[in-house]
């Protein structure tokens, strides 16, 4: 995503001012203030106050601020926990999501109130939060410089039949879900497989085979760069980047949806909110089908209403991941595996990549 | 106090005049100290301050502490050889519940699975599955029956290793090291055992580049100390420039000359030098020569400074006492800037080992330096326990390393005034 580019500086100075502000204990909880909703910032955030916040503020009449943030959970924690949250909407990833909602971070959501449950497409539906936007890693390459389009992972470790370096994001998230599906794996039972140590190894013995032709990657900015460069052949890369560089750099770059990994950002509202009433009325606006269906106009991720995608063009449609034939083979990428496995795989990609 | 009421019998003159020297000897100090104060002050609360507080993370251990605290009251006198005793189950099940009515069982389940993986599960499926406090007697199998590891001695020897207050725990993984089921210091799994490595891999990329700084711009600097003024301020203004740019801007320009497609590879083409483009980033190669670039000025204007000081009449007097220009060197100007080389070789070599874009843009999966693993966990991860300790270790190693150059270099101007 775009907040990848500002990444950890930005974090760490975030944490430490939230966690002064929250020190500092200003006296504004309790009084009456207005909702204030944070979102990503970016390009992101200027779609989101385009079709979302500027007509709520209009529609409802109700007054309303938006900030931004560069995620980490312990900026939720000293917001919820300093008693001061000048916060009451938030967009959180995955990971934010899952352990905020087990420390209590966030109000249980009421889906009664924001169109009930079944309005939603599944994975966006959580007790904590309720999903705003989804968004892929997929198979990205430059369709002017290779002769045959690749059709998915396993021809993205045939460097036989597509020569060329490959580009991965370094770590071990994401990387071993795409090398047991190269390695024949169907995309539902990646976590199955990847439960179990004979999972591991098999992943890591299928990255042995194009170890020495990997350019790892660590920023969402560099895979368009990687093509562009011509650099290598093909890599991993977010389905936004892609669509912004045809769009704005006129390139002719291609994306394969088999097999694509993909994850959601979602909406929580924090603990003890004083604007409760507020942000269910915003969700239930920004929830709306006909104003989702607005956002994917202006940037290309998929929204969590089950109707939004069949209200847009087909022009459109065909670069989202929501796209019924662009989901229909994308696995969801697994918190609770990464969240329990992710320090003991990174070290393992470490030794396996200093091998 | 007068000079005329200290006047003993055996009182010599001077005293007095001593004692007023050392009043105002006081004074001066006093006076120095105030001047240095507030820069004391700000480096104590900005710098010293959160150095401490983040060394200290790394034996912190109170988060099972304050989460579960029955459990660990009740392992206290556990000696680790059966499975613990009924009371140590009840008291587990009444900790689940009430840290799955706070909100507080993700804390204390992320640290114990940093020590034995898959706990997370083990403490989130106990928490979903048990339904309220079990009948006196029977905890030891409700919890049993709800999730089997609990039948399993390492289980709980986790938790007791865990309940703090400090922890060898974060220092020992830091060093590839773990304690097993019966608390003895073992090395880790081989496949989690890469802390070594890395800390290895650190210290040769930064010799390395320190290496080539001091081949490198040994010849520049001595250009620049005997060039006629007008030319080496010319020279002095490439020096400088690049020292002036962004470390980003430049590390993203070597990017553009050494990829597969860049200035290099093409240039080597054109030429009829190769056919296949040489690999030049994203590997070791690209780390040395980025870094090198960056650091460059630090080794120059070191050596530039000593060498500047260096008259031309020792040598002009070497060779008329018939020393070859390759003795004369080596015995008489080489000597003079020992104090030039080893500033400049320290500076570099400090800076390197804390570098953390230029390896991350250009290197590759196996070039990664400790910066990246302590970045990894502080951001990514939040495991600020294992950050911390890998910065303690990073830390004591550097210093150290710099108390035994200036142990070997001998001079108290080259280590900044570190003594040995």
């Amino acid at each position: 995503m775009l907040k990848r580019k500002i990444g950890k500086i930005g974090k760490i100075a975030l944490g430490f001012a939230a966690a002064l502000t929250a020190g500092a204990a200003l006296t504004t909880a309790g009084q009456a203030r207005d909702l204030t909703v944070v979102s990503w910032g970016g390009a992101y955030q200027d779609a989101q106050k385009k079709v979302y916040f500027e007509p709520f503020k209009k529609a409802a009449g109700l007054p309303m601020n938006d900030e931004s943030w560069d995620g980490g959970i312990g900026v939720l924690r000293a917001k919820v926990q300093g008693g001061a949250a000048t916060w009451d909407l938030v967009q959180v990833e995955s990971d934010e999501l899952a352990v905020g909602c087990e420390e209590g971070l966030f109000e249980k959501m009421d889906y009664s109130r924001i169109g009930g449950e079944a309005a939603y497409i599944p994975p966006a539906v959580n007790p904590c939060g309720v999903g705003a936007i989804l968004y892929d890693f997929v198979l990205g390459y430059d369709k002017d410089k290779l002769k045959t389009a690749p059709n998915g992972w396993a021809d993205f470790f045939d460097t036989k039949k597509i020569p060329g370096k490959r580009g991965l994001r370094q770590g071990p998230k994401t990387t071993l879900e795409i090398a047991l599906m190269a390695d024949g794996v169907a995309p539902k039972d990646v976590y199955k497989v990847l439960a179990t140590d004979e999972g591991i190894d098999r992943a890591f013995k299928k990255l042995d085979t194009i170890k020495s032709d990997i350019v790892w990657w660590k920023a969402g900015a560099q895979p368009p760069q990687l093509l562009a460069s011509d650099e290598v052949a093909m890599t991993s890369v977010y389905n936004g980047r892609i669509d912004t560089a045809n769009k704005n750099e006129k390139k002719n770059f291609g994306m394969v949806w088999d097999g694509a990994l993909f994850t959601l950002d979602s909406w929580v509202i924090l603990k003890g909110s004083p604007n409760k009433d507020a942000a269910y009325k915003f969700l239930d606006f920004a929830g709306k089908p006909e104003n989702q269906s607005k956002l994917s106009e202006n940037i290309a991720y998929g929204t969590s209403n089950k109707d939004a995608a069949a209200r847009l063009q087909p022009a459109v449609l065909k670069d989202l991941p929501t796209a019924p034939d662009n989901i229909k083979n994308a696995v969801e990428i697994n918190v609770g595996f990464w969240l329990e496995n992710i320090d003991r795989l990174t070290e393992r990609f470490n030794k396996w990549a200093a091998k | 106090m007068t000079a005329a009421s200290v006047t003993g019998a055996d009182a010599p003159t001077e005293v007095p005049l001593k004692r007023r020297l050392k009043r105002a000897e006081r004074a001066r100090q006093l006076k120095a100290l105030a001047l240095v104060l507030p820069l004391l002050l700000y480096l104590l609360f900005t710098f010293a301050g959160p150095i401490a507080g983040m060394l200290w993370r790394s034996v912190d251990d109170r988060e099972v502490r304050q989460i579960l605290p029955q459990t660990v009251a009740a392992l206290a006198g556990w000696d680790g050889k059966d499975l613990p005793n009924e009371s140590a189950y009840a008291a587990l099940a009444s900790d689940i519940l009430a840290a799955r009515a706070s909100g507080t069982m993700a804390i204390a389940a992320k640290r114990l699975n940093y020590a034995l993986n898959g706990f997370r599960t083990i403490l989130t499926s106990t928490a979903r599955n048990l339904k309220a406090v079990p009948e006196p007697g029977t905890a030891k199998e409700t919890l049993g029956k709800i999730n089997p590891a609990w039948r399993e001695r390492a289980t709980w020897t986790t938790i007791k290793d865990a309940s703090g207050p400090l922890t060898g725990f974060y220092l020992l993984a830091a060093l590839d090291l773990v304690r097993n089921v019966d608390g003895a210091i073992v090395a880790a799994a081989p496949d989690q055992a890469i802390y070594r490595s890395v800390f290895a891999r650190t210290f040769i990329i930064s010799l390395s580049v320190t290496a080539l700084c001091l081949i490198l711009g040994f010849p520049v600097a001595y250009l620049l100390a005997t060039l006629p003024p007008g030319r080496s301020n010319l020279l002095m203004i490439f020096v400088l420039l690049p020292f002036w740019t962004s470390l980003l801007v430049r590390t993203c320009a070597w990017i553009v000359l050494l990829q597969s497609k860049g200035v290099v590879n093409d240039s080597l083409h054109w030429l009829g030098i190769i056919d296949e483009p040489l690999r030049l980033i994203y590997n070791r190669f690209g780390v040395c020569v980025a870094m090198t670039h960056v650091l460059l000025p630090f080794m120059i204007l070191p050596l530039y400074s000593s060498m500047k000081a260096i008259s031309p009449a020792y040598m002009r007097a070497a060779a008329s006492l018939g020393a070859p220009p390759v003795t004369a060197f080596l015995r008489i100007y080489l000597p003079q800037t020992l104090p030039g080389i080893g500033a400049g070789s320290l500076l570099v070599f400090i800076l390197a080992l804390g570098y953390y874009i230029t390896p991350a843009l250009v290197g590759g999966a196996a070039d990664q330096m400790i910066s990246y693993f302590i970045a990894l966990y502080t951001t990514e991860t939040a495991n600020w326990g294992l950050a911390s300790a890998l910065g303690a270790v990073l830390l004591l190693a550097t210093v150290l390393l710099a108390l035994l150059y200036g142990k070997l270099v001998q001079g108290q101007q080259v280590t900044g005034g570190m003594k040995n």
